[in-house]
């Protein structure tokens, strides 16, 4: 299947705003560290909520990523979000001024959009009357607001599109920026970033049910630990850019690796097979589209989710593909809580840094995972001396949705 | 407060819209068009709103759709001010 490979799109640049570190190094260097940014919130006053710890991301200065005249018309998630972008196009050393007018575009995933800005104007409205409402709600709010931002600050007017598959919609998004490069792009930054820690965001997600109530936070979230007893929220993710990787050889640019398949499914009904869990089948589907076989993958990044039922239905999908305990399986978004759909996008950051390294980032928290969640899960310290080639990354969104992507070294 | 004048203007805009990189409000700006110091229809439209709120006046949307310059801006609300009736 060389035709495959041949035309999979370089990743050349990274950039990263997480709960363990702002910046692709700062990050990188935590995730090897086993560093977890799962905290008390700070954000907002949690101390009448049930639950009180969350993934922030730490350091943040608005005024240092974001120019002024878009400092009063972002909400916090597309300031991370203006803030990775450049970090990543700066980092594959691109700039888009250089290409042809329509050549480059941005695919983001979003789940909650402006959701703090949100909240601010609902608040003004209820309290003082709709005159008090910002101008900028009309797009601050909305889930696509991060493409549009960052289309309009680096002059990216190709085709450019936003997807919302929650968990799933990191992995989704570079799939769509994917089938651009196909049909023509230069250069698309793709990847996601979600942010709502505020007290609007809040009730949102203890609604959504499946948090921990856990107040430790190194016991909070523990995935196929025996003792897991939900996830945490976090906020944050990664943007990346995908290049042509024919273009991106020739400019002489670094690639980490290519996106070389993609594969996405929904969930069946929960009482059919495998209680309905697709993720298997969205897995099985990647590796056909990159035209390689289970024996190929030398790495999986969980999706992970840190509930008993849903990690033992991720386990035996793995165990099912690959046989019991079969490939190195990790999941250091234990390390950040779940991040919605920049939780997928940062574990692609992660897969890409364990290829371009040769270092698979260690699952904290969890010292083994349970009897029956029969996964190679890599604990504690990085794992060392294997040869990475290929990995493979898992999600799954609120809702169904299931996805997953095939990163491949490039050939030496 | 009955009548706005540009260091108000300027004030409001760098609260409601930012301040362009490369653009100096404090420097010749009255003759500028809107989109030559950097602000969209929709910058001029939060600064509004904010005007209206502050004097307690409502400004004629096709009125501003000819305020394109920081001295037609100040000239129409201005024009509304002094039409308004003391109290």
């Amino acid at each position: 299947m060389s035709t495959t490979a041949a035309t999979a799109p370089a990743v050349t640049g990274i950039g990263v705003a997480a709960p363990n570190g702002l910046g692709l190094k700062a990050w990188w260097a935590a995730v090897l560290r086993g560093e977890s940014g799962i905290r008390p919130l700070t954000r907002f006053d949690a101390s009448p909520y049930p639950v009180r710890l969350a993934g922030e991301v730490p350091g943040f200065v608005d005024e240092d990523h974001v120019p002024s005249r878009l400092l009063q018309q972002t909400d916090r998630v597309t300031r991370l979000s203006l803030a990775a972008a450049k970090e990543a196009l700066d980092d594959a050393g691109a700039d888009p001024a250089d290409l042809p007018d329509y050549a480059a575009g941005v695919v983001t995933a979003n789940s909650a959009g402006g959701f703090e800005f949100g909240q601010r104007e609902l608040e003004a409205l209820w309290s003082r009357g709709g005159r008090h409402v910002s101008a900028y709600q009309s797009f601050a709010w909305f889930y696509a607001v991060n493409s549009g931002q960052i289309s309009i600050r680096h002059g990216l007017r190709g085709a450019s599109g936003v997807i919302v598959t929650e968990q799933a919609g990191g992995l989704d998004a570079t799939a769509h920026a994917r089938r651009q490069i196909r049909k023509g792009a230069h250069l698309v930054v793709t990847g996601g970033i979600d942010s709502s820690l505020c007290p609007w965001g809040w009730a949102a997600h203890l609604a959504g049910g499946g948090l921990s109530t856990e107040p430790d936070p190194a016991r909070a979230y523990l995935p196929f630990d025996p003792d897991a007893s939900g996830y945490v929220v976090g906020e944050g993710g990664a943007h990346l850019v995908l290049e042509d990787a024919a273009r991106a050889r020739e400019r002489g640019a670094r690639i980490y690796g290519l996106v070389a398949g993609h594969g996405a499914a929904f969930d069946g009904p929960a009482g059919g097979a495998g209680g309905g869990c697709r993720l298997g089948a969205a897995a099985g589907a990647a590796l056909a589209d990159a035209g390689i076989g289970p024996g190929d993958v030398d790495v999986v990044f969980a999706d992970a989710a840190g509930e008993r039922a849903a990690d033992r239905l991720e386990a035996e999908a793995l165990a099912e593909l690959f046989g019991p305990r079969a490939v190195p399986v990790t999941a250091p978004k234990s390390m950040t809580g779940r991040l919605a759909a920049g939780g997928s996008a940062l574990d692609l950051a992660a897969a890409l840094m364990a290829l371009h390294e040769q270092v698979v980032p260690p699952t904290t928290g969890t010292s083994a995972p349970a009897d029956d969640c029969p996964v190679d899960l890599v604990t504690g310290t990085p794992r060392t001396g294997l040869r990475l080639r290929t990995a493979l990354v898992l999600a799954r969104g609120r809702g169904g949705f299931n996805s997953a992507v095939v990163v491949r070294a490039p050939a030496a | 407060m009955n009548r706005l004048e540009l260091s108000s203007l300027t004030r409001i805009l760098r609260e409601c819209a930012g301040e362009e990189e490369g653009v100096d409000l404090d420097g010749d700006v009255l003759d500028q068009y809107w989109f030559e110091l950097g602000y969209d229809s929709l910058a001029v439209l939060q600064t509004t709103g904010y005007i209206e709120r502050e004097f307690g006046i409502v400004l004629d949307g096709e009125d501003f759709d000819e305020a394109d310059t920081p001295r037609r801006y100040l000239d129409m609300v201005n024009r509304v001010l002094s039409e308004r009736a003391p109290v």
